[in-house]
């Protein structure tokens, strides 16, 4: 036998590894282009939210229909990749089916299994299809999705299509072979979902259904390996980020706004305050206050961006965007991934990277928009994976209020009335307490 | 006893007297200033007096929390105002405080304690459930709601924000009141449209305010009665109310009033 198509799967296999690696070196650096930020405590209970909320995908049961439709997909995806190992094996050994002999009749349920997970996948997948652009589920069809998000959805589940079949039309083949006696097939008893298929090929000849049967086969496990390196391009990556995502949930009560230490030291400094316990720094460099570019939010927030898969569950909830403004939780969360490997791209081309005159507020996303958020949490709460659009809108805030003094007038004036009055309204400081003259006056029961 | 009128203790005043009140009621701007809250506050008093809670007031030493700075991105004035009230709550050695306020509550609860400020902080739904459940108030009936239906709205400051969806669910049942949830209620809850800042401009550029949209849902329970437990909840759905010409049926109220209301305190 010739090792051809052996060499010609380590060849492959290694350049989509190659390619792999570059992307992810890639995608770290693009997080990272992100500030730091420590979030590594109560590691207990961050185990156990990415358990409940990415293993378990307890968020995505709000709404059971999509959540039993992902769940076949995500199930299969990690199950098949088991048979993937399987495929591998034999592709580098040039073997056929090299785990049947080790796991002998439970061999057959394990295909069974892998079956029946195929057929529920392209069947989710059709399902998904149709929610997408049939029946076109309103927060799978905003504006913001259009052009290459609306391509990249639609295109993972037509691939994912494709893969399964490839699957079912390996093993459909691969039986009528064995139960032909051809050389190098073994017959696997009672694989299920695949026999339905089987009649379609018993009008074949040997070797048509040789040819059929090698390129599902390589069908299959190029797709993969092209699967793999294409996802790192998609909203897709959330398969993998999903996990060290919620990993890093933020713990806090969500009412809670980060704290800016900076500040507080310029607080202090400016009341004269005396901190206990030695002597005061003088308040370190600051590049600035709040996030103009994706370099002054966290990585975490990046991380965020690269994980969102774009479901749109957020938006479906913003009290903003239901009423029609312009803001979009979803909208934040992609823009700030363009405009990180906008900046890659920079990088890559030549070094201007974050200096190419543009920046994630302006450029990407307008005042109208932040300005619009009522920090409701709603988008937040919504979140099958933890994500945070907020935490980015109010440090957008941050920056237009404190670097920009470019608030909304109304706004200005809030601040103006606490300033002067310690109220947001316009009430002399001594009517504070008038509300209680009624009740002194009153008799009491 | 029928002589008596209602007492508003300061902290300045227990502090002369040599007193530590059990707990601080932190009025917050609304409660101070709005027209409407007022009242609230006033309730809230009245329940505190006849209960007779040990509480004192901050009067004029209060002032904004800094919220809507902080939410608007002012975090300069933001800090400027947590430094002076920690100062004044720290030289009174407050432990215990209660508000109506849930933008008062979240930043005195969850955002002073980065700079300085430790206190026990509950929402005045809390309080109050607790003096149910503790038998301090006991319901008598009045203001003629039982059985009725009525519906709670939540704060969002109150509920996803810090997780309090029960505790003025619990007060509303004590009232013997059939509690209709509209369809996006607890963690689901549809903001009012007055958070972040919100309050205090024009909402941008849309298709519709969201109070109105909020108050829709509300009127769609047939509740004739919209509970609230946040000032500016309490503004908007007010105003959605008016929005629809609807006030002469559907009324918005307070949980505190409520209990008053029972209580025959107003
Ligand atoms: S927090 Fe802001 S962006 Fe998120 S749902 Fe509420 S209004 Fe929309
Ligand atoms: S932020 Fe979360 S809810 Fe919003 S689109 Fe991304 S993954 Fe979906």
């Amino acid at each position: 036998m010739s090792i051809l198509p052996q060499v010609l799967f380590l060849l492959l296999f290694s350049v989509a590894g190659f390619i792999l690696y570059k992307r992810i070196k890639t995608i770290r650096q693009m997080i990272f282009l992100g500030r730091p930020e420590q979030r590594n405590d109560q590691k207990g209970e961050r185990w156990k939210t990415m358990g409940l909320i990415a293993f378990g995908q307890k968020k995505m049961f709000k709404r059971v229909g999509p959540a039993i439709l992902h769940l076949m997909i995500y199930v299969a995806f990690i199950i098949i990749n088991i048979e993937v190992l399987e495929f591998i094996t034999d592709g580098l050994s040039g073997s056929h089916r090299a785990f049947a002999p080790f796991l002998g009749s439970s061999y057959v349920v394990a295909m069974n299994i892998f079956e029946f997970l195929a057929f529920a996948a392209l069947v989710s997948c059709v399902a998904f299809l149709i929610r997408r652009n049939i029946t076109k589920v309103p927060r799978l069809r905003m504006g913001e999705l259009k052009g290459w998000p609306e391509l990249d959805a639609n295109l993972i589940l037509w691939i994912e299509i494709l893969l399964v079949s490839a699957i079912l039309t390996m093993n459909a083949t691969d039986q009528v072979l064995a139960e032909r006696g051809v050389a190098g097939y073994q017959l696997v008893e009672g694989l299920f979902f695949s026999s339905l298929i089987q009649p379609l090929f018993t009008t074949f000849g040997d070797t048509s259904l040789v040819v059929l049967e090698r390129f599902a086969w390589w069908f299959h496990i190029v797709g993969i390996l092209g699967f793999a390196i294409y996802i790192t391009y998609s909203k897709h990556m959330h398969i993998f980020l999903a996990f060290p995502n919620t990993w890093y949930s933020n713990l806090k009560p969500k009412g809670e706004m980060k704290n800016m230490p900076e500040v507080t030291q310029e607080v202090k400094l400016m009341l004269g305050i005396q901190e206990e316990g030695g002597a005061q720094e003088s308040p370190s460099e600051i590049a600035r206050f709040g996030a103009k570019d994706v370099n002054d939010l966290s990585w975490i927030n990046m991380m965020n961006a690269f994980s969102c898969t774009e479901c749109g569950r957020c938006t479906a909830e913003c009290p903003a965007n239901i009423t029609g403004k312009k803001l979009s939780p979803r909208k934040i969360m992609m823009d700030t991934r363009d405009r990180a490997e906008e900046v890659m791209e920079n990088i890559n081309n030549g070094g201007k990277g974050l200096d190419d005159g543009k920046a994630l507020l302006g450029d990407h996303i307008s005042k109208e928009e932040i300005n619009a958020c009522t920090s409701c949490n709603a988008c937040v709460e919504a979140c099958p994976i933890n994500i945070d659009p907020l935490d980015i809108i109010l440090q957008l805030r941050r920056y237009v209020a404190m670097e920009e003094s470019g608030s909304p007038a109304q706004w200005n004036a809030m601040f103006q009335n606490i300033e002067t009055s310690f109220a947001p309204w316009k009430f002399p400081p001594t009517d504070r307490f008038k509300w209680a003259d009624k009740l002194k006056d009153q008799e009491a029961k | 006893m029928s002589e008596k009128s209602y007492k508003v203790p300061t902290m300045a005043e227990k502090a002369s007297a040599g007193e530590a009140p059990e707990v601080l009621f932190w009025v917050g701007c609304a409660g101070s200033f709005d027209d409407r809250y007022k009242a609230v506050t006033q309730a809230f008093v009245k329940i505190l007096n006849v209960i007779g809670v040990d509480f004192a007031v901050l009067g004029e030493e209060e002032t904004c929390t800094g919220d809507p700075a902080r939410r608007a991105g002012n975090e300069f004035l933001f800090q400027m105002q947590a430094a002076s009230n920690i100062q004044v709550l720290n030289g009174y050695h407050v432990k215990n405080i209660v508000t109506a306020c849930p933008h008062c509550f979240n930043t005195l609860k969850n955002e002073y304690p980065a700079l300085g400020g430790n206190y026990k902080v509950v929402h005045h739904s809390q309080f109050l459930q607790q003096l149910i459940n503790e038998g301090r108030i006991v319901l008598k009936g009045g203001g003629g709601y039982k059985g009725k239906k009525i519906t709670f709205h939540d704060s969002c400051f109150l509920g996803r924000a810090n997780g309090v969806y029960e505790a003025p669910r619990e007060v509303i049942n004590a009232l013997d009141m059939e509690l209709v949830e509209m369809k996006r209620c607890k963690s689901k809850g549809l903001c009012c449209g007055a958070g972040g800042a919100q309050m205090f401009k024009e909402p941008e550029q849309g298709k519709k305010d969201i109070n109105i949209e909020r108050t829709e849902e509300a009127l769609g329970t047939g509740a004739k009665t919209i509970a609230v437990g946040c000032p500016f909840c309490l503004t908007m759905m007010t105003d959605g109310i008016k929005n629809k010409e609807k006030e002469q049926d559907v009324q918005v109220l307070d949980i505190a009033e409520l209990i008053a209301k029972d209580l025959n305190l107003s």
